[in-house]
């Protein structure tokens, strides 16, 4: 294991993003020592699945984002790209305009995932056979176009104020409300997208001389297609049905780690789901921090409010982006 | 000699127009044998097809006598190293990770690199002339260092077909001789050795054989003195050569 030190690194990171996501925003650490059950409670019913489902939230987007930047073979792909959080935000949208998500909590997980897989689909449609990452990338630009304007219709006519609001607020992207129910969805969920994800790595690695060439290396590319979007689609339904929709780790958190493993797109992998899963609990750390009383900042609206320029910083420090 | 591929009746497309074909075609192990032709005349198409790359819509190519869609896609990669005209890499690895790519073929999943990996890729490092490149960043090489890497990379499958895409393209006439000798001692050494490549004069001097395409056809196939012989010269690259290509005596200093 070449990357065991990275990996320990990031995963201490992990650990104090998590310690921070406990003790931020007021938390009672003199009454749970005292043995008061409210905060014993709210350590472990309200605190702890925040921040597991953070973590999984962010681990689901990074590694996606670096697989998909893998195999675009470009530093700016990534989940929201080839429209499948958008497919996947579509579906859970579905279930709140037509009210089905106050039915069960597996309503929403359940079309946000049907969603993600109905675009991955509809992407390797419109792609056909033997596409390019040109076609695909073009196709993803379409696929995710169509969802948006088919989530605007829906808030457009909206049978009700209420219902309008909810998915406004969670299309801001957010891990309020979160309950070991959302984990145990998406846990199960992110952890079968990741790990077939990880099995694209040499593949990935064989494509940075070219599709010509990775195919003649023994590279099936349709194979290689068809596990990263059904990956992708696990990975980011899951994430995007208890998180609502957060853009840019997915996009960042590669870029920074890809100079760490000699830019090698399979070592990537790894390291960019323990980077993303820092980053999200970090992230929403901040957002409770910064948040008033009675107006919660979202986090997808930080996460985009911070990220785009930081992004923007690296675009214009690297300076140059692969054809 | 025995023939490596068997091409019969292949007609290769792209849409409408007629990218490669031709009735027959066989092409013997360890030869050395050139594509030449103008800009557009199918030569990629050709080796593309060879490699596998490109399924013609009709025909049937054979490698070793077993029809090539057959083959698996990893045990065709391990019986065929080939080397895209295109030399650019995605991302800035290290030269040593590009020449590793040869050995991934062979790899068994979860396993990293075996001893006799190991052994391969020193031998084709070196064979290349790519020694002393291995632990620079790739895109901080010259043109003729990654040509040596990329050559590394396919020699390193230790496959018995070497097909290549205009090796010699943009390398200066030094590469360009040593690139050709790489070749020519593969050929030598019992591989199926077959380039597509631009420049006559060195086809002229390495090749065993040339074959001469125009607008998808194999117009001229033969010993280089008898391919580019004057007429054809005249007609599928324009050229007024009476005496036919000389082939350069020139050797590296």
């Amino acid at each position: 294991m070449k990357d065991i030190r990275l990996i320990l690194i990031l995963s201490g990171v992990c650990g104090l993003a998590g310690l921070a996501g406990l003790l931020v925003d007021g938390f009672p650490v003199a009454a749970l020592r005292a043995g008061d059950e409210t905060a014993w409670l709210l350590l472990t019913e309200l605190r702890l699945p925040r921040i597991a489902l953070g973590f999984l939230v962010g681990a689901a987007l990074g590694l996606s984002g670096a697989a998909l930047q893998g195999y675009f073979r470009n530093p700016l792909a990534d989940p929201g790209v080839i429209g499948v959080s958008a497919s996947a935000g579509l579906g859970a949208v579905a279930a709140l305009y037509f009210g089905l998500a106050s039915l069960s909590a597996l309503i929403l997980p359940v079309t946000a995932i049907a969603g993600a897989a109905l675009g991955g689909t509809a992407l390797l449609l419109i792609a056909g056979r033997g596409a390019t990452a040109t076609s695909l990338i073009l196709s993803g630009v379409a696929v995710g176009a169509l969802a948006n304007a088919l989530v605007a219709l829906a808030m457009n006519f909206s049978p009700n104020p209420w219902a309008l609001s909810e998915i406004a607020y969670w299309l801001m992207g957010s891990l309020r409300n979160s309950s070991w129910t959302e984990v145990r969805i998406a846990l199960p969920l992110v952890a079968a997208g990741a790990a077939i994800l990880l099995t694209t790595a040499r593949d990935l690695h064989s494509l940075t001389i070219g599709e010509d060439g990775a195919r003649a290396l023994g590279v099936n590319l349709r194979g290689l297609q068809i596990r990263l979007i059904a990956g992708t689609a696990l990975a980011v339904g899951a994430a995007v049905a208890v998180a609502g929709a957060i853009g840019f780790v997915g996009l960042v958190v590669p870029h920074l780690i890809r100079p760490r493993v000699q830019h090698e797109p399979s070592r990537l992998l790894l390291p960019s789901a323990l980077g993303g899963g820092a980053l999200l609990m970090t992230a929403d750390a901040a957002t409770r921090l910064v948040s008033g009383d009675g107006v919660p900042l979202y986090l997808g609206v930080m996460t985009a409010i911070l990220g785009v320029p930081f992004f923007f910083h690296l675009i214009r420090q690297t300076g140059r982006l692969a054809p | 000699m025995t023939a490596r591929f068997e091409l019969d009746q292949v007609h290769c497309r792209y849409g409408e127009r007629t990218a490669f074909e031709t009735r027959h075609l066989s092409i013997a192990a360890g030869e050395l044998t050139a594509i030449v032709g103008p800009n557009g005349a199918g030569k990629s198409t050709l080796v593309k097809t060879l490699a596998g790359l490109i399924t013609p819509v009709h025909g049937e190519i054979r490698l070793d006598g077993v029809a090539l869609h057959r083959f698996a896609d990893r045990e065709r990669a391990r019986r065929i190293a080939y080397l895209p005209a295109d030399s650019r890499l995605a991302w800035p690895l290290i030269a040593v990770r590009v020449v590793e790519l040869g050995r991934y073929p062979f790899l068994k999943p979860l396993h990293g690199f075996t001893d006799e990996d190991g052994e391969y890729l020193d031998d084709a490092i070196q064979r290349a002339g790519a020694t002393g490149l291995t632990a620079r960043r790739f895109d901080e090489l010259s043109s003729g260092e990654k040509a040596r890497i990329l050559l590394a990379r396919a020699l390193a499958t230790n496959a018995g077909t070497l097909l290549l895409d205009e090796p010699g393209a943009a390398l200066d006439p030094r590469h360009q001789l040593a690139v050709m000798k790489v070749l020519q001692e593969e050929a030598r050494r019992g591989v199926c050795t077959v380039f597509a490549g631009h420049s006559l004069e060195l086809v002229s001097r390495f090749a065993d054989r040339v074959l001469v395409m125009d607008q998808g056809r194999i117009v001229a196939d033969g010993p280089p003195r008898e391919a580019l012989s004057p007429p054809i010269l005249s007609d599928v690259f324009g050229l007024d050569a009476p005496e036919g290509i000389t082939p350069p005596d020139w050797a590296m200093g």
